[in-house]
């Protein structure tokens, strides 16, 4: 009974949500049926809740309970807060690719570093072509990817020629600036075969951004024989609703070097799908989240592997604090062709605090005989000899916590390939133990 | 005056007591042993002066340089100059021994209202008294103490003390573990250490170490008290005879 009504109150409010706006949303003809087809697939459950299997942990109707309305275009006081935003996150020399509250700025945004090697459109661009239904088609495999299909505003296309490295980052940097509304933003990297790329995805929030919901998607190609490394930065809003989804597809022979940092929002859900579909593959995941207060921080992977000789690690590490609740969800899927697959998943908690939550759930699903796979997962409180040693050598308790929890987190941190985005994450990740002393 | 006081001093650990009224008094300048059985309360005695949690001192107090030393925190007295040579110096894996080493300096030093050490001076230090001990320069690039040999992670205890420069070192069983060529390489390094300024309290089972870091004063502990002090002579009494007499006496 209380499921039944609990689903048409949440359903209502995001039809209505979804009602309202559909006029308004770029494109027609293909993609305005993708994107009814797709809502209906969400509608099937509505926000996700803890008796859906894949959000046990994220229920989403009672840490959500609505969509929010969309956000309105920003105008320019919001720009220009974004603009003051944009300081601290911004990658030097990086190719800045800036999102504001759903919709592409380009006065926000800094396309020359990509020089000759890389092309960009927007995805509202090709949506008010009525086309770019490909790039809305992605499966329906979640309903906040199915909501994302319904609703999206606006997002970045990259393409990346065959064989061309890109000496520099491609950041994307979505800004919120609103309050209490939502945005829906979707972006696509095809990388070529041979080719190289290091892309970074940013969240922040700006001056008079709160309560606001995003929920984004990015869809990664990667060709046979390319490199991706792909960081994301999460410091949302301290009263945020984040969902993303991360959608990667890699050929045979890549390379793939993927990481998440969690450190800001209320609720955070980093959800990533990487299908292995070429041989020779090598997946590495890495991943952190830190979390105080109230926080919620999810990260859910599903690692399929689709053929035979690849390799995936993950290494995820949570810090938490006073109530935060830390999420990890691992699925290692080995398909029945898949032989001498390699994949390894280690999950640790660090819990600074009584009440401070970690919860972990690994799941291998293996129907392959010859493969090397296994998991393991730690979580406690740091080691109290250890603490007494730093102590005694005159540091103080937070500043031995923070040393203590510096190494826990390195081992994450030093999968990152670049040296200045290496640098710039773990200065990121410092910060947040400075805000603790 | 005294630089360590230790009057009365009942500590107990987990509703069991250790100690059962210990009193001590260590002066600048002085070397002193204690020495006793196993379970007499000797590291115990080290744990509660270095400040370690999961003691609880019922009645007593310890002066050091006439403060309440058990009002402080364990990192207040480092930088106050009381420095604990662990018996078991723990192993920090992704700590690198270098940056361990300047956070806990610069930590003592700000403590103490000095300036921090600029990093070629750091270095120039560290590198200095690494010399001395034989201590291999990728050994400080290493996490603290991982894959280091038993003599390794004393000679690295000695060198934190070495660079620190505290007043008061306890050394807490040195010598467990160690072979005599590495027992005398760490026994050099503390020696070197020897100083008007500065006090040491050398605990430990046998007196091998003794031949080493000759004491100027010989306490013999059993079941949580001082039950014979003397000098250096006593120790070697104690090799002839054993702790069995003073087991009996307390």
């Amino acid at each position: 009974m209380n499921l039944v009504l609990a689903k048409t109150d949440t359903g209502r409010a995001v039809g209505s949500v979804f009602a309202t706006v559909r006029g308004r949303l770029p494109g027609a003809g293909p993609v305005a049926d993708a994107r009814a087809e797709a809502f209906e697939a969400y509608e099937r459950t509505g926000l996700p809740h803890r008796r859906i299997e894949e959000w046990k942990y994220t229920d989403l109707r009672a840490l959500m309970r609505d969509v929010l309305p969309a956000a309105a275009k920003p105008d320019a006081s919001a720009l220009s807060r974004a603009k003051a935003a944009l300081a601290q996150e911004v990658i030097e020399g990086a190719a800045r690719l800036v999102l504001v509250d759903g919709a592409f700025a380009p006065e926000l945004s800094d396309l020359a570093p990509l020089g000759k090697d890389a092309s960009v459109t927007t995805l509202r661009e090709i949506l008010e072509r009525d086309a770019g239904s490909d790039v809305l088609s992605a499966a329906a495999i979640d309903p906040m990817i199915s909501l994302n299909t319904a609703m999206v505003t606006d997002g970045v296309i990259v393409t990346v020629a065959d064989g061309k490295t890109l000496d520099r980052p491609v950041q994307i940097v979505h800004v919120a600036t609103a309050a209490s509304a939502s945005a829906f933003t979707r972006s696509h990297l095809k990388l070529g075969k041979g080719s190289r790329t290091t892309l970074v995805e940013s969240f922040v929030a700006a001056e008079g951004a709160n309560a606001y919901q995003l929920n984004d998607a990015v869809i990664l190609s990667v060709g046979d024989g390319a490199e991706l490394s792909h960081v994301r930065l999460m410091a949302d809003a301290a009263d945020a609703v984040n969902v993303s989804s991360a959608i990667i597809t890699a050929g045979a022979k890549a390379k793939i070097n993927l990481f998440n940092m969690t450190r800001g929002g209320a609720v955070s859900r980093y959800q990533g799908f990487v299908t292995l579909a070429g041989e020779g593959t090598d997946l590495s995941v890495n991943g952190i989240n830190l979390l105080k207060d109230k926080q919620h921080g999810d990260t859910t992977l599903v690692i399929d592997h689709a053929v035979p000789h690849c390799t995936s690690r993950e290494n995820f590490r949570a810090v938490v604090d006073d109530r935060g609740h830390s999420v990890f969800q691992g699925r290692i899927i080995v398909r029945p062709d898949a032989q001498k697959t390699d994949g390894k998943m280690m999950t640790r908690a660090l819990l600074l605090s009584d009440e401070a939550e970690a919860d972990n759930k690994p799941e291998l699903e293996i129907f392959a005989d010859d493969v090397t796979c296994g998991h393991g997962a730690t979580s406690g409180a740091l080691d109290d000899s250890l603490l007494f040693y730093l102590r005694a050598r005159g540091l103080s308790e937070k500043e031995a916590q923070a040393l203590l929890i510096q190494a826990f987190l390195g081992e994450a941190i030093e999968q990152i390939a670049d040296d200045d985005l290496r640098e710039f994450v773990a200065a990121q990740a410092e910060r947040w133990l400075e805000a603790r002393r | 005056m005294a630089l360590l006081e230790v009057r009365d001093l009942h500590v107990r650990v987990e509703e069991r007591e250790i100690l059962h009224g210990l009193d001590l008094t260590v002066n600048t300048g002085e070397v002193h042993a204690i020495m006793g059985p196993n379970g007499s309360g000797k590291s115990t005695l080290s744990h509660v002066i270095a400040g370690k949690p999961g003691y609880e001192v019922t009645e007593g107090q310890i002066l050091f340089k006439g403060e309440d030393l058990l009002a402080m925190e364990p990192d207040e007295r480092a930088a106050k100059g009381v420095f604990l040579a662990f018996q078991y110096p723990v192993e920090i894996p992704g700590v690198a021994t270098m940056n361990f080493l300047r956070t806990a300096l610069n930590a003592q030093r700000k403590y103490r209202g000095e300036e921090e050490l600029s990093t070629p001076d750091f270095l120039k230090k560290v590198r200095e008294v690494a010399k001395s001990l034989n201590i291999p320069q990728d050994m400080l690039r290493r996490g603290v103490n991982v894959g280091f040999s038993g003599g390794e992670k004393k000679r690295n205890e000695v060198l934190q003390m070495a660079l620190f420069q505290p007043s008061l070192c306890i050394l807490d069983e040195m010598d467990s573990g160690l072979d005599i060529d590495a027992l005398r390489i760490a026994a050099d390094g503390v020696n070197a250490l020897r100083s008007p300024d500065r006090a040491m309290v050398v605990i430990t089972h046998y007196q091998r170490l003794l031949n080493y870091i000759v004491p100027d004063f010989v306490h013999v502990m059993s079941r949580g008290r001082v039950v014979k002090s003397g000098d250096k002579e006593l120790a070697l009494e104690l090799e002839a005879s054993g702790y069995t007499q003073f087991e009996d006496a307390a």
